[in-house]
């Protein structure tokens, strides 16, 4: 086993009207096996991919959000949200289906700076 | 491929796992477990019943890591561990087990 | 005319470019990842409650409640079914997808 490095998933799609929200999901769980230090941020639209309450039965997709709550099982429990993005779509923290970090957009871009590895969907 | 469960027939991919989670049902499980040679007892049971569960909850089949970590917080570190799991399901808890429970291949398992 | 919106007023600009050119009595569809511009505390909010002044809204229910939004809908903004899109399509002449 190589060093850890710091890998960082950044998520900036809602979460049904593309497939990035759903393949970012997958991959930090596969990824989760190599042992790496892994950060996930939601900005932009990617908050919405937290956003509890979802109810896919009507549109016949897939509902993959309880799987967010797995997360802290795959030792994925850096999940970071970026404060102005909730702030433009009325949303709090007390609105995501998962504990969460709220950081500025410029915090966010400091950790960014700390990372080896960004992965962006 | 299919597999033939009291006359009917159920849809399984390539490597035997069912096409549709909706089709399980106890029968199917010991035909699918007849066709990876095990003897389902209550053991087999009690992990198939709990990744069951644990897909219901997380919409997810766990990867065998995470998977011998959570059967150890809920039954106990005697079965929390993967020598354990793997004399039940000797081709591997997660990828077995989950045929037989009726989930997709685990998410994580590579 | 029939206008359709399915993208996320804060990712696209489809709402802004429909609401400009929209001409008064006409109709607006939003689907897909549209609906948010239709929810309480969107910054977009504001564009679409100029489009209420002028154009029936309408927002498809089963993508606002896919994105756990039904709670959060504004006020006018009308629900649809799929059969309620139907009639909308075939009630009007011309349908314009704001892509």
């Amino acid at each position: 086993m190589g060093e850890v490095k710091k890998f960082m998933y950044v998520n900036r799609k809602a979460p049904f009207g593309t497939i990035y929200a759903l393949e970012s999901l997958e991959v930090v769980l596969i990824a989760a096996a190599f042992d790496q230090d892994v950060s996930m941020v939601f900005m932009d639209d990617g908050v919405y991919q937290l956003k509890k309450g979802v109810d896919t039965k009507a549109i016949e997709v897939k509902n993959f959000q309880p799987t967010y709550r797995a997360l802290d099982d795959y030792d994925v429990n850096k999940l970071y949200v970026e404060a102005e993005a909730l702030e433009a779509r009325g949303l709090t923290a007390g609105d995501l289906c998962v504990p969460v970090e709220v950081l500025t957009r410029a915090q966010i871009g400091k950790l960014m700076e700390e990372q080896d590895i960004l992965l962006s969907f | 491929m299919a597999l033939e469960v009291g006359g009917k027939s159920v849809e399984t991919d390539e490597e035997g796992y069912l096409t549709s989670l909706s089709d399980w049902s106890e029968d199917v499980a010991k035909a699918i477990a007849k066709v990876e040679n095990i003897d389902m007892n209550e053991n087999h049971w009690e992990v198939v019943n709990f990744l069951r569960d644990y897909y219901n909850e997380f919409q997810i089949a766990p990867a065998v890591r995470v998977l011998t970590k959570a059967i150890g917080k809920k039954l106990g570190p005697e079965k929390g561990n993967s020598q354990y799991l793997y004399e039940l399901f000797p081709y591997g808890p997660a990828k077995q087990a989950c045929k037989i429970a009726g989930l997709p291949k685990p998410t994580g398992c590579v | 005319m029939l206008h359709i919106v399915n993208k996320s007023p804060l990712d696209r600009n489809s709402l802004e470019a429909c609401v400009a050119a929209a001409q008064a009595g006409g109709a607006l569809l939003l689907i897909e990842d549209g609906v948010y511009a239709a929810t309480r505390g969107n910054t977009a909010a504001t564009a679409l409650k100029s489009a209420l002044d002028r154009l029936t809204v309408y927002v498809l229910a089963p993508d606002l409640a896919a994105r756990g939004m039904s709670d959060a809908l504004i006020e006018g903004v009308r629900l649809v079914d799929y059969g309620g899109f139907v009639d909308l399509v075939a009630e009007h002449s011309t349908c314009q997808s704001w892509l």
